[in-house]
């Protein structure tokens, strides 16, 4: 089927198999490797990307069901090669160890702020909790976005 | 950086032009006799180049840790559900999907074996040649008759864990001209151990199998031993085309080993007033079909089954043992966390026996250094066992429940389930004790180079960075003892000796030592040059700041004007002070050094729905010296909620030998709401054998914390709870 898809600004045009997952289309097609699968279950957030604004897992969207919609992934937060406030937070606060989890745990925490600026330690673990971390515990990972909301 | 703008290239990320796709084949019976292998359909699927099974491995034909036991692919019989069989190579990943389907292979299905202790009776028959015993370990030490005043005896279980790494096993194959040898990217722990196998399985020298690091995600154990490694570089060299494998999440639960699961039977004798004075313990370590790293992980979970605590006499029986569940190995905390489940449940049951709290039960038989173990071997090591528990002690409680709390900070949380009036809450003690390093005589050794040019150091080890900072911690040796303010990481591969294993909460300590051993030495080079070159004695010189100055009199120089033209390159090769085997009674030094930690957790139980919310963990770790705060709480914070995932979530279920649950929906990982508070404090002596004076510090945050937190449960409920993780079926049923 044809799909005209807009990621990270640019529009692609191309024809993919109905069956074809966002994420496969995002990383396989386009090439675009920065968003990861981590489960292939829906439960892991690892493929967080925004899809007209709003966070969503990638593998849970067919790309045909993505058709004429502007998607945002983690290459595409930073802005004329200027780091999105949310991608310093975590390089500053040592919200990553081994990083797979952080492209999405990002795209997760920038769609959160968006709906909720200056959201309370609770309200940032609530909106997080579809996203698993097994390295850091996820304390650094809630001092990275309550720190990037702060400098909003 | 690259890692949070989505630049960094995990395994997953790897690509070849002109790359076919590998895939495994796996049995679906956890044991069973094969038949027969009818490849022809598979073969008709066009877009499939290759298929290999057990005959087309030309070397050996096993591979292994420790004990070369378990087959590259089955041929005669699979012992565990998910064991490979065969593999595919072909143009898409569905191409390779639909050739797995069309590979028809007759069983004959076996009864398997799934339980440890039944597995070892002599009516059980063998399931591998090697037989079902991996191995069995006594320790015999002091009087073997002494009945305590007190004596409290208990049997325990633990459940088995997954790493749960995020970063799914995925590897790239590229075969040299000729298939001569083969080139590998691969997410391993250690990348040497691993050219050693896939070469030995290939039937190539070791020089002819290159390896070189891919991003990992994470690893924890399950990627010390190999998974695709050797499958892959087969389907290379027989197709002489680039081979991709990568696994899914079901897969990858199949694919790599797990925590054992153990069951322990112990008793404690004590005096009256709380003196541990004997331990009697069996214990059974299921290490499934094949054995692993099981019987280093049976001698960890023996030599460390005092806990951190003084006690002369014992009796221990470990054993390591062999079914048709799935394999398990190394996972963090390595044997001691079993072990430390059964000793702190002990430890409280013998408090309450003596009328003594948790705190005082624990600090009358706090180990010191000098004190002997139950090996024989005296503990050298810096040893703030008591000083770790008051620490802990003194972290402030949380504020109890308010009846008009949030409900988000109820048990249950967004599920509104629980109302604060049924909530109870417990609080409950673990300590620790965990070996560092390699033990048993094994010759551990990690190699660095530095080379210093025009005052930028580069650095060249083998050490697999998983995600703990050694990228970080390297540098920051280098910048330290060179005065550089420029350095750089080579490719970490196998062009360079051996860094052993990450794991073991060795490398801080191990590659470390190698890279502070290889600055040293390049620093003395400068020091004699600049000397040389402006005739001075380089034993006044030293490195302050970024410049190298004369100790006695006024003479400065930067270290890039000192280093400007030349090439200093050195290689340096650190060891551990070598370590023993154990004799037939379990006695010998066959640990290098230990380090220690307390937690004390906090919990809200709603008793009625059997819920649990883990409030607060309070601990104080011993580190010796903390190289890098915030990776070091990291370390901490992090292997807490793995602890805790033991304690109350996780667990591989399995039926028969059957894994019922190998997914992310159904196999439960803490989120951030399941993480709790962490308040911990770092306790800095540092430790006179370390070459930095730190300890490794990954290990010990996840041990104590699983019985911490049983322990606050029991506290809340008053039930036994003797297994973990613990269900909300076996609190509130």
């Amino acid at each position: 089927m044809k799909v005209s898809i807009t990621v990270n600004g640019k529009e692609h045009h191309g024809d993919v198999e109905p069956r074809t997952l966002l994420v496969h289309y995002i990383r396989e097609v386009l090439g675009l490797t920065g968003t990861n699968v981590g489960c292939d279950s829906s439960s892991c957030g690892a493929c967080t990307i925004h899809m007209n604004g709003e966070a969503v897992k990638s593998c849970t969207i067919l790309a045909v069901q993505a058709d004429g919609s502007n998607v945002t992934t983690i290459e595409g937060l930073a802005k004329d090669g200027v780091m999105h406030p949310m991608q310093t937070a975590f390089m500053e606060n040592h919200g990553l160890q081994c990083g797979y989890c952080t492209p999405g745990m990002v795209m997760a925490a920038v769609g959160l702020l968006n709906e909720n600026p200056k959201p309370t330690e609770e309200q940032v673990r609530v909106g997080l909790e579809g996203n698993l971390c097994r390295c850091t515990g996820y304390h650094n990972i809630v001092k990275s976005v309550l720190a990037a909301a702060g400098s909003k | 950086m690259a890692k949070v703008t989505g630049q960094f290239e995990f395994s997953s990320d790897l690509h070849a032009e002109n790359m076919l796709w590998g895939a495994t084949l796996r049995s679906p019976h956890p044991y069973a006799r094969i038949a027969n292998i009818d490849l022809s359909a598979a073969y008709k699927i066009s877009g499939v180049e290759a298929i290999i099974t057990a005959e087309d491995v030309p070397g050996k034909k096993t591979y292994g840790l420790i004990s070369s036991d378990q087959p590259v692919f089955a041929s005669d019989f699979v012992r565990y559900m998910g064991e490979p069989i065969a593999a595919v190579a072909a143009d898409h990943p569905e191409t390779c999907r639909r050739a797995l389907a069309a590979i028809k292979i007759d069983y004959e299905v076996l009864q398997p074996v799934t339980d440890a202790e039944l597995a070892l009776s002599p009516s059980t028959k063998p399931i591998h040649p090697d037989g079902n015993l991996i191995r069995h370990q006594r320790i015999i030490a002091g009087d073997q008759n002494l009945q305590g005043e007190v004596v409290v005896e208990g049997v325990y279980e633990v459940g088995m864990q997954d790493q749960a790494f995020l970063g799914l096993e995925a590897a790239l194959a590229m075969p040299d001209p000729g298939g001569t040898g083969v080139e590998m990217w691969v997410a391993t722990q250690w990348l040497h151990e691993d050219r050693k196998q896939i070469a030995a399985c290939l039937g190539l020298a070791e020089s002819k199998v290159r390896l070189t690091l891919s991003g990992v995600g994470g690893a924890f154990g399950a990627r010390e031993d190999i998974s695709l490694q050797v499958h892959c570089a087969l389907l290379a060299l027989r197709t002489s085309r680039p081979i991709k494998m990568q696994y899914g999440r079901e897969e990858s639960f199949f694919g790599h080993v797990h925590r054992h699961p153990a069951k322990i039977y112990i008793r404690h004798h004590a005096s009256r007033t709380g003196v541990l004075q004997r331990i009697e313990a069996k214990m059974y370590f299921d290490g499934g079909a094949y054995a692993s790293t099981s019987s280093a992980v049976l001698i960890n979970g023996v030599t460390h089954i005092q806990g951190p605590y003084k006690c002369s006499n014992a009796t221990v029986d470990g054993y390591a043992v062999r079914t048709n569940n799935p394999p398990c190995g190394a996972m963090r905390g390595f044997g001691v966390v079993q072990a430390c489940y059964a000793h702190e449940s002990q430890m409280d049951k013998l408090a309450q026996a003596c009328n003594l709290s948790p705190v005082e039960i624990r600090l009358i038989n706090a180990m010191q250094t000098g004190d002997k173990l139950i090996t024989g071997q005296v503990v050298e090591s810096v040893a703030p066992v008591a000083r770790c528990i008051r620490e802990t002690d003194a972290i402030a409680m949380p504020a109890p429940l308010a009846l008009d709390a949030d409900p988000l900070e109820l048990v249950g949380g967004t599920g509104l389930t629980s109302l604060p009036e049924n909530i109870v809450r417990g609080v409950g003690w673990g300590v620790s004790i965990k070996n560092l390093m390699y033990s048993e005589s094994f010759d551990d050794f990690a190699v660095a180079r530095c080379q210093l040019s025009d005052g930028v150091a580069t650095l060249k080890y083998a050490t697999v960075e998983v995600g703990q900072g050694f990228v970080v911690l390297a540098p920051q040796i280098a910048r330290t003892i060179l005065g550089v303010d420029e350095v750089v990481l080579d490719t970490v591969d196998t062009g360079i000796g051996s860094a052993g294993s990450t794991s073991a909460s060795r490398q801080t300590w191990m590659s470390g030592g190698a890279v502070d051993g290889a600055c040293r030495l390049v620093r003395q080079r400068l020091f004699e040059h600049v000397g040389a070159k402006f005739n001075i004695d380089p034993m006044r010189l030293v490195v302050e700041d970024t410049d190298i100055v004369d100790m006695i009199g006024d003479f400065r120089i930067s270290v890039i004007e000192a280093s400007t033209g030349v090439v200093i390159d050195e290689t340096f090769e650190h060891h551990h002070r070598p370590t023993e085997e154990l004799d037939a009674n379990g006695q010998g030094n066959c640990h290098v050094a230990f380090a220690f930690v307390a937690h004390r957790a906090v919990v809200d139980v709603d008793v009625e729905l059997g819920l649990v919310k883990v409030i607060q963990i309070a601990t104080a770790q011993d580190v010796g010296r903390v190289l890098n705060p915030v990776a070091a709480l990291g370390q901490i914070e992090g292997g807490i909620a793995q602890g805790l995932g033991l304690a109350i979530m996780e667990e591989i279920v399995l039926e028969n030998g059957k894994m019922r649950n190998p997914s992310f929906t159904d196999y439960l990982l803490p989120t951030a709401l399941d993480a709790p508070k962490v308040v911990a404090v770092m306790i800095e002596e540092p430790e006179p054998q370390a070459p930095l004076g730190a300890k490794g510090i990954g290990e010990p945050p996840c041990i104590s914390v699983t019985p911490a937190i049983a322990a606050a449960i029991r506290d809340a409920t008053g039930k036994e709870l003797p297994r973990v993780p613990i269900r909300p079926q076996d609190i509130c049923l």
